[in-house]
């Protein structure tokens, strides 16, 4: 069934029909009108699901771990100073291996204040063990719930998952969204077998403490549960394709890459200006082409190899600052490393921090620059109010 | 023993994590002194020390060596030794 939905609702949609037992979230922009519909399903008879009101975004995502803990399937969202606030139980979701499925609509973080899109807060959680999938429309954004919740409860994973889009360009915005029905997401997301569950008659704890003779190999556990985590996002994202017609198997989308000289790499909702920008200077006989993201936790260092290989020059668009480092953007030292080819230039340009917009003329601008060999830089500065 | 995945652990495997190994001085009880009296035991805050025919000894493979026993056994039966490890 085709509906024309804001990213929001593709969001809680796509929620519903996962059937999640528990859901926890608390409102933050620009991310409440997710909690805001869901909150409206369980009001209203249409999701038959447990919705805890809480008053921090620590504890939603605490409420969610003990749900999750006692074997339910659970979903939240979040944003921003949100996700910040629920850094210390992201590792213990991560490190008790819990499945939860979490949408962050990315916006910047603050100090100075700011509710615009940026990808600062997700980016500054790539170390927590949670899966990162970055959606570029509507359509992804709805897509990547079913496959969210497969790939994480596939007990060769058991890993949390966080379905990232843009604050705004994303979340508010109305596109046609193409939704199956119940019976046909029933038929591809079995319901949840949790591996570790709180049961009084077989009782365990769980996040127990380990000393030093232990820890090490537990959190060598999560990094390989990662590293399993990207054939499974494949073959996942593969049967998804099967059964309705949209193919999720490559974890990168390369657009005109074939022949290119200039590469563009970013993540999330900037590669449609990208595209434009693109097509419009194929059409001047220019050789660019991007390289996007779909998932950025697990890195997928192969693929952005083997799309990469034979351009010499590589731009890495950063809607991140990771401040203090020489490339500016965090996403930049994955991709030169992935390269791993000290004839190839790869450089980030930051761009777009807290909504800034971004134009086909910037796009333009960055590739001349990227030509020029002249990056790890900002990229749109007001030069009059520095 | 193989991790089981998300630290999950059912009762009793605390046992699993040995903390013997933080010690730096040791007690070592001397049993012709000892006079049963359970202080040392009852002290114990990691709850290690048993009684072996009317006597006490800690077991060596928790205790911490915080010699709390050393100090207050009435008798003073139990010295703390360095451990060269």
């Amino acid at each position: 069934m085709k509906g024309i939905l804001e990213g929001s609702h593709a969001a809680a949609e796509a929620a519903k029909l996962c059937r999640p037992d528990v859901v926890s979230a608390y409102p933050i922009t620009p991310q409440t009108h997710i909690v805001e519909r869901l909150a409206e399903m369980v009001a209203d008879g249409e999701l038959d699901s447990e919705y805890i009101c809480v008053e921090s975004e620590f504890s939603a995502l605490s409420a969610c771990l003990g749900a999750s803990a006692a074997g339910s399937r659970v979903y939240s969202a979040t944003s921003s100073q949100g996700l910040l606030l629920m850094t210390e139980v992201c590792f213990n979701v991560a490190g008790m291996r819990q499945p939860i499925v979490m949408s962050i609509a990315n916006r910047a973080v603050g100090a100075p204040l700011s509710i615009w899109n940026d990808q600062q807060d997700s980016i500054a959680l790539r170390d927590c063990g949670w899966i990162q999938i970055y959606a570029e429309d509507a359509q992804e954004i709805h897509d990547f719930h079913y496959i969210a919740y497969k790939v994480a409860e596939d007990h060769d994973v058991l890993l949390p998952v966080f379905i990232c889009f843009d604050g705004f360009i994303l979340s508010h915005t109305y596109e046609p969204v193409d939704m199956p029905t119940q019976a046909e997401v029933d038929a591809f997301l079995p319901p949840y077998k949790p591996y570790n569950m709180l049961d009084a008659k077989n009782p365990i704890s769980m996040g127990m403490y380990a000393t030093p003779e232990y820890y090490m190999e537990f959190r060598y556990e999560i990094d390989q549960a990662m590293v399993r985590s990207l054939d499974v996002i494949r073959r996942v994202g593969k049967e998804f394709g099967q059964k309705f017609g949209r193919d999720y198997s490559n974890l990168v989308e390369a657009y005109k890459l074939e022949d290119a000289e200039v590469a563009i790499v970013a993540l999330g909702s900037v590669s449609g200006t990208i595209k434009d920008a693109i097509d419009e200077m194929r059409a001047d006989g220019k050789k660019v082409g991007l390289l996007r993201l779909i998932v950025f936790r697990p890195f997928p260092a192969e693929d952005v190899k083997k799309a990469l290989s034979g351009i010499k020059k590589v731009g890495v668009f950063e809607k991140n600052l990771s401040i203090g480092a020489r490339m500016k953007g965090a996403v930049g030292y994955e991709v030169k490393d992935a390269v791993n080819d000290s004839s190839v230039s790869v450089l980030s340009y930051v761009a777009g921090l807290g909504g800034r917009d971004i134009t086909i003329a910037d796009i333009k601008k960055m590739v001349g620059e990227i030509e020029a060999g002249r990056g790890d830089c900002f990229l749109g500065l007001r030069e009059e109010l520095i | 023993m193989a991790l089981r995945i998300g630290c999950a652990a059912a009762p009793g495997q605390a046992q699993e994590n040995k903390t013997g190994s933080w010690r730096v001085f040791k007690p070592v009880y001397d049993h012709e002194k000892c006079t049963g009296c359970s202080m040392c035991q009852l002290v114990c805050p990691e709850g290690c020390v048993h009684p072996q025919d009317k006597k006490f000894a800690p077991d060596y493979d928790f205790c911490k060596g915080c010699g709390l026993c050393a100090a207050e056994c009435p008798v003073s039966a139990i010295t703390m030794i360095k451990e060269e490890k």
